[in-house]
């Protein structure tokens, strides 16, 4: 694992691939955060989850990179575009998104990255691995949930069943509570 | 793969999330936050895994799992946005104080009327039927509470209008 680390100055294509979709990932989530227009946000939202989900299949978890695609992209984007529509959210540029408490919210953001990479540059700068493919493949990580992890399994599957009748009530009119 | 690329960029995107949930004042503006910081600790457990290449795949489990709590919390975060949209006609953070100390000098209340007959004419065309000023006459009385409170004298001794003898 941490024997024969490599050199930072010679980096493999993969790395070069990995931060190459690591700079579209961070970029398009700072325009995710700064954009004026709110269905621009929802937009880069999908360039920042492709672009990890492409980080996913460099660090060969492929299952996982495509259930980000399937959910993340697919279904998570498309709820936030309905919650949009459905708040009736000006189109266009609006001048409001922001509040008035920006500065602190940049310096505490700064900081947190500051001490988040201070501290990760420094614990694992000797951590070193080789990739290899179908390490994170659909077989071995299916048999791997229904065998170790079947029981947190179904447990979110309740969890999951539950919430999404909890929004269902939630967001019904006529259902009323008990007076 | 050095770990520190992938640990690295989920702290920057950590730390993007942390700022959009801070700054931002529309309410699904910092869901999307939520959810960047949310991928940030996905793309730590997936490397994580790779790097210690454990053999139960417990990190790139966990991810899954992370993954489908996302997709219920958006799910049930939309419906409340919805519900809170239905009562308030806002998803304003600023203007949704009903919680707030009474006393609290709100950052949001000297632009809050502007705010409101600025953007007032467009839902109004776009929307029929709505009826926007009674729910807004109705439901933003408690943002008006701060200011009535001022004019109370002994409440709030840093009101400048409020002369203590």
């Amino acid at each position: 694992m941490t024997e024969a680390v490599p050199s930072y100055l010679s980096p493999t294509g993969q790395e070069i691939v990995f931060l190459l979709l690591g700079v579209l990932a961070v970029g398009s989530a700072l325009l995710v955060v700064t954009t004026r227009q709110l269905v621009h946000a929802a937009l880069w939202l999908v360039v920042c989850f492709g672009a990890l989900a492409g980080c996913y299949l460099v660090l060969t978890a492929e299952f996982v990179a495509w259930v980000q695609v399937l959910i993340y992209v697919g279904a998570v984007v498309v709820l936030l575009l309905f919650g949009i529509m459905l708040t009736r959210a000006p189109i266009g540029r609006a001048a409001d998104l922001d509040s008035g408490n920006r500065i602190a919210a940049a310096v505490v953001a700064l900081a947190t990255a500051a001490v988040l990479v201070t501290v990760v540059v420094d614990g694992f700068h000797t951590a070193y691995t080789p990739l290899e493919p179908g390490r994170g493949s659909a077989g071995e990580l299916g048999s791997s949930i229904f065998r170790t992890w079947v029981l947190p399994f179904e447990a979110l599957s309740v969890l999951l069943l539950a919430a999404l009748i909890g929004a269902i009530v939630i967001s019904r009119t006529d259902i009323r509570g008990r007076e | 793969m050095h770990i520190v690329y992938p640990a690295v960029v989920s702290a920057l995107l950590f730390s993007i999330g942390v700022y959009g949930v801070l700054a931002r004042r529309n309410t699904i503006l910092v869901l999307m936050s939520v959810e960047l910081m949310l991928n940030a600790v996905n793309l730590n457990l997936v490397a994580f895994d790779v790097w210690l290449r454990d053999r139960l795949h417990g990190g790139q489990v966990l991810t899954l799992f992370v993954i489908v709590i996302a997709a219920a919390e958006v799910g049930l975060g939309l419906a409340i946005i919805l519900t809170l949209y239905r009562n308030r006609r806002t998803v304003d953070l600023d203007r949704l104080r009903a919680l707030a100390e009474p006393g609290a000098s709100a950052p949001g209340d000297a632009s809050g009327p502007d705010d409101d007959s600025g953007d007032g004419p467009a839902p109004d065309a776009s929307s029929a039927g709505a009826p926007r000023p009674e729910p807004l006459a109705s439901h933003t009385s408690p943002v008006t509470v701060p200011g009535a409170d001022a004019g109370a004298p002994g409440r709030d001794g840093t009101t400048p209008g409020t002369v203590t003898p």
